[in-house]
């Protein structure tokens, strides 16, 4: 397994839902340590995207590599069984568990014999908390406490770090910022740094341009269905991207008109016309 | 145990109900507390009650709801008497074939519950109505009549309907059994932390490798089950059995269940919760004999507790989402500059 290999690789993926063409000719692809930001506004074919890749959807056509060699993604527990962990806006944490339980459903560790396995609350909440704090969380001490009582922020790095610690390889992040404030956010995007350190190839979705650019290495922007551009690091401006991922209005024109005016206005912004 | 971990379990709102239930008997009632805890009137209807409001719990923690434990209590003792008092079969044979068909109801709601997306009231209710029916005209074709009588073994009635010091009912003795065990599946073993997952967001319990149509069919095929054995004991108890009976024990473990504080839409709740609760609705409809109150308030004490209950369980379980040691924590960090 050389290090150049991508990890995971879309080659020329199609997606259509009856008549309906969702993505065409897509490819894109991620490596160990890198971030991938995939963007795109809403519509764009983002969710879907994430569903092939977590093994919700197949691809009408074309293919999906890790590791170099094509892989069959049927279900949801094969792409995890593979490495690839998604983690939704809120989903795989449970409000109403506490941390250590939610931390290991589905693979909850025991102690004991046989038909008498015992729920092992103290080494679930141990492992739980220890997880988390090492991605810098150091705010979650107790595992006993209820994951509802977390911020959006803090919910977010629970399931990453829990991700990471079931041998993720590959992260999907769906829109990881999107519902949180501005310091909630930047939270999120050190964890994602530090996912990366790891060695984590992270695909991170959003359509916040100012969060992908502080965490991306690399770029694609979606629109209806296709990739129209991909680039590095430094290679566009956050204006240009603005305006590829409006469909190539000028939107980003538009904000620094806006901002202009806020500027000689005291912070106000325009009034609505 | 410091106060915030106390205030984070799910039956601590059934605790201070139960209390409140028994201050308000002694207050405004004049009960005798010793006569009332010695009485068997409520520990029997709780046992009855409980040993259906388990499961019943478990599956609404899970997310579910199951009403056509109704028709299963009634079902349950109709098929033993059938098959062991009509048939004269002997009445192990009766015991398994009501137990049986507790589990063939169960196995077809948790179907129907996995392959379809009718909310499982619905199916229940379904089930429920089916389960009367087929009881009626089987009593009434193979027997002839609705009311069907047994003549239980010496060992049976010993085992299902002895009267213990000749008034506690033996199904006493079950109810405990019963509760060790749920509690044992809910609260020490693995498979409890994936029917709260499961009542907490199905779809991310599955994606992370929970069988949740099996373990759903599962708790469906308890339920009716545990009803059918509830029907079973009254039948051996009393001789015989009615085709009628049983609907009031639909909204009586709902209200055990949930004044337990089992969250209606899943996800929380505890065994001991569901024993308090229990205990409480037994307290209040059968504690009423005690005082001097007219007993025709008791179902208006039993919707208060309920909702006083429920208020209660709201709270704290607001309270336990935000009892969070933040504030030393912040401080702390900004001193440490971050």
């Amino acid at each position: 397994m050389s290090d150049k290999a991508p990890i995971l690789a879309l080659r020329g993926v199609n997606k259509s839902f009856g008549p309906i063409d969702v993505l065409h000719d897509i490819n894109i692809e991620v490596r160990a340590g890198e971030v991938l930001c995939l963007l795109g506004d809403n519509g764009a074919g983002k969710s879907t995207l994430i569903k092939l890749m977590s093994g919700v959807h197949q691809p009408t056509s074309g293919k999906i590599e890790m590791d170099g060699a094509v892989v069959a993604l049927p279900t949801p527990r094969a792409a995890s069984e593979k490495g690839i962990a998604t983690v939704h806006q809120f989903g795989g944490t449970f409000p109403l568990m506490s941390i250590g339980r939610s931390f290991f459903v589905g693979v909850e560790p025991t102690k004991g014999w046989g038909p008498f396995k015992v729920y092992d609350r103290k080494t679930a909440n141990e492992i739980a908390v220890k997880a988390v704090q090492d991605f810098g969380i150091t705010r979650i001490d107790d595992g006993d406490r209820l994951v509802g009582g977390l911020s959006g922020g803090e919910r977010q790095s629970l399931a990453i770090a829990r991700a990471v610690h079931f041998g993720a390889r590959v992260l999907i992040l769906d829109e990881p910022t999107a519902a949180l404030g501005v310091k909630q956010a930047a939270h999120v995007l050190r964890i994602v740094n530090e996912a990366k350190r790891r060695g984590l190839a992270v695909i991170f979705i959003t359509h916040q341009v100012m969060h992908a650019m502080a965490v991306g290495d690399h770029f694609a922007v979606l629109i209806r269905g296709a990739i129209a551009a991909d680039f590095k690091k430094g290679e566009r401006t956050r204006e240009e991207i603005t305006d590829l991922m409006a469909g190539g209005e000028t939107m980003a024109g538009l904000e620094a008109s806006i901002e202009g005016y806020m500027a000689d206005h005291a912070g106000h912004p325009p009034p609505a016309v | 145990m410091n106060v915030s971990i106390l205030t984070r379990r799910p039956e601590i709102g059934s605790i201070l109900s139960l209390i409140a239930v028994i201050v308000f008997y002694v207050v405004f009632g004049g009960v005798n507390l010793g006569k009332l805890a010695g009485a068997a009137s409520w520990v029997n209807l709780a046992a009855n009650l409980g040993i259906v409001a388990l499961p019943v719990g478990l599956l609404m923690i899970a997310g579910e709801i199951d009403i056509s434990i109704g028709a299963m209590i009634p079902a349950g003792s109709m098929t033993v008497a059938i098959l062991s008092g009509h048939f004269g079969l002997p009445i192990g044979v009766g015991i398994a074939g009501a137990l049986a068909l507790g589990l063939l109801v169960g196995l077809v709601n948790g179907l129907i519950a996995t392959r379809t997306t009718v909310p499982t009231l619905i199916i229940t209710l379904g089930t429920l109505m089916a389960v009367q029916g087929i009881i009626l005209s089987s009593a009434m074709l193979l027997a002839g009549n609705a009311s069907v009588s047994l003549t239980p073994p010496d060992w049976a009635k010993t085992v299902f309907g002895m009267l213990i010091a000749g008034k506690y009912q033996v199904i006493i003795c079950w109810w405990a059994g019963f509760a060790a065990v749920f509690y044992w599946v809910l609260h020490v073993s693995p498979l409890g932390n994936w029917i709260y997952a499961m009542g907490g967001d199905q779809t991310s319990a599955r994606n992370a490798g929970i069988p949740t149509a099996r373990l759903k069919i599962a708790l469906f095929m308890l339920s009716s089950t545990a009803a059918a054995f509830v029907g079973i004991c009254g039948a051996i108890q009393f001789n015989s059995a009615q085709v009628s009976g049983g609907m009031g024990y639909i909204f009586n473990t709902i209200v055990s269940v949930v004044v337990g504080g089992v969250l209606l839409t899943g996800g929380f709740g505890s065994v001991l919760g569901i024993l308090v609760g229990t205990v409480t609705f037994a307290i209040v409809s059968q504690g009423i004999y005690f005082t001097q109150i007219e007993r025709n308030w008791s179902n208006l004490i039993i919707g208060v507790t309920l909702l006083l209950a429920v208020g209660m369980n709201e709270s704290f379980r607001n309270f336990a989402m935000r009892s969070v040691r933040k504030k030393p924590r912040v401080r702390k960090e900004i001193a440490a500059g971050r």
